[in-house]
């Protein structure tokens, strides 16, 4: 099943084979091989970002532009550190104090990043599928770094990557996502890119935050799906929180937040249940006391902190893999 | 094609014996002197050098690994098909003599993207340069300090180092005219 080439519904351009990659838009059109090479490429990217002078001319003269229509941190401070490391010239563009708030359109906007002389155009948008319009749209090379509910692989990369580090081989490996998996683009294309390396995916969450079952099974066969985490911490090699989004949540998905804490929470006790060589991650921002408890965060299982900084080394090969010939 | 052999595996352990005598003698022994092979070729000399190194002054150099791909310059021209391989030099190069090993010096532009990546990573003493071939045809002002064979080629050929560690088989060095 792994190796059929399944397109993303979304998807409104056809991939020419033997041609290099031009855009990443999400995980389903990366093979296992292709996964690994941008792993490998992260590698060497990490010893550039361990210099004391962390920066390579690789990318002078290419433009990146941040385009984010969501609020975010990491990814976006991530993706502008990985530009510049590559000597790559960044712009960013968030939607409050822009011409969004007059009414531009994300095409338009999306022309004027072009005439301005984008060659990669970063995109955080808060409707699914908006950087596969953007891709329509824009002759050089779009990165998906999270839209709506569906996709953010430049996270599922990094977290890839961040087990590979710690764990070694990736396939084999049981994978326990535990949390808001309805609302989480991180979840999506975490499964996409853990299934096509070979491991071994289980959901966990209460009912209402699962999505549609049915779905699920359909898509992905071998897909795991669980209500109960207690019962599967002890065969998990790797544990991953999804953050609460509260933000999203439509009153009513949740009793309390205690009661969801209690029974989905990463706390102390399911760390210690969990094998020795386990590790716990989070793609952050996280609610603490929520979906993860401090003591867990900062517990020597967790590689919060190493995701973060995987990030960057990751954000890094996918910007080389992009930047074959100028666009301009 | 149209192939013939300008070295056999014999003359490439020949070569490699008298590029590690001239480098001994060159820096007076070789207590500062670090081996940096690059990427794909240069290693494996570097390591050879090394060991003959170890046998004739009876003392161990220091190896390095450098990959310049994300020092190219010709990302327009050839794209980003190279995979970047990883760069690996286990000890400061600041104050030391560095002997950078490749296989084949041809236009100099690998080595210029070399002496950049070197840069960036400290403040050598000295940078000097060790070949097994060159074959002529500078495009930039930069000559190798030790080499196994000189050989002048057309730029229609193209000079192939066949080295056991990466292509398994017999070394040997070859020339093939141009293919297309």
């Amino acid at each position: 099943m792994s190796d059929m080439p399944i397109v993303s519904p979304f998807v409104p351009w056809v991939p020419t084979p033997n041609r290099k990659r031009r855009h990443v838009l999400d995980l389903d059109d990366f093979s296992a091989a292709e996964i690994i090479d941008v792993l490998d490429a992260a590698t060497s990217m990490k010893e550039v970002l361990g210099r004391s002078v962390p920066q390579v001319p690789i990318l002078r003269g290419r433009t990146v532009v941040n385009v984010f229509y969501e609020e975010s941190t990491r990814t976006r401070m991530s993706f502008e550190l990985a530009a510049r490391t590559l000597s790559a010239a960044t712009m960013s563009m968030t939607a409050k104090g822009s011409s969004v708030e007059k009414g531009e359109s994300l095409i338009d906007t999306i022309r004027t990043i072009q005439a301005l002389g984008a060659d990669i155009i970063v995109i955080r948008h808060g409707e699914s599928g908006a950087p596969y319009l953007a891709a329509q749209h824009f002759k050089g090379s779009i990165i998906n770094a999270g839209d709506g509910r569906h996709a953010h692989p430049s996270q599922a990369l990094l977290d890839l990557f961040t087990i590979r580090e710690r764990l070694g081989e990736l396939k084999g490996l049981n994978v326990t996502i535990v949390g808001d998996i309805l609302h989480s683009r991180v979840a999506r294309s975490n499964i996409w890119g853990m299934l096509r390396c070979g491991m071994n995916v289980t959901l966990c969450a209460p009912s209402t935050l699962i999505g549609d079952v049915r779905m699920w099974q359909e898509t992905f066969p071998t897909l795991k799906i669980s209500y109960d985490l207690d019962a599967i911490i002890p065969d998990t090699d790797v544990l991953m929180g999804l953050r609460l989004q509260k933000e999203r949540m439509q009153a009513g998905l949740l009793p309390a937040l205690r009661e969801y804490s209690t029974y989905f929470g990463i706390n102390q006790t399911r760390i210690d249940n969990l094998p020795d060589h386990a590790i716990v991650m989070h793609p952050g921002p996280m609610n603490e006391g929520v979906e993860i408890m401090p003591e867990a965060a900062d517990s020597p299982r967790s590689v919060i902190e190493a995701q973060v900084t995987n990030g960057v080394a990751v954000r890094m090969a996918l910007l080389y893999r992009l930047s074959g010939e100028a666009t301009a | 094609m149209n192939e013939r052999q300008i070295m056999t595996a014999d003359e490439v352990r020949r070569a490699i014996a008298r590029v590690a005598h001239e480098i001994g003698e060159r820096n007076g022994g070789v207590q500062n002197v670090v081996l940096v092979g690059i990427y794909r070729r240069g290693i494996p000399l570097a390591k050879r050098i090394a060991t003959a190194i170890q046998q004739i002054e009876g003392s161990t150099v220091a190896i390095g690994a450098l990959d310049i791909t994300l020092y190219r310059d010709d990302l327009e021209i050839r794209g980003a098909s190279t995979q970047i391989q990883h760069t690996n030099i286990p000890v400061d190069i600041t104050g030391k003599i560095i002997v950078l090993v490749d296989d084949v010096l041809y236009t100099g532009r690998t080595i210029r993207a070399a002496l950049d990546a070197l840069t960036d990573l400290g403040r050598p003493d000295r940078i000097q340069l060790a070949v097994l071939v060159d074959r002529g045809h500078r495009e930039l002002p930069i000559r190798a300090d030790f080499v196994g064979k000189n050989v002048p080629t057309a730029a229609s050929e193209d000079v192939a180092v066949r080295l056991n560690e990466v292509d398994g088989g017999d070394d040997a060095v070859m020339i093939t005219r141009g293919a297309v």
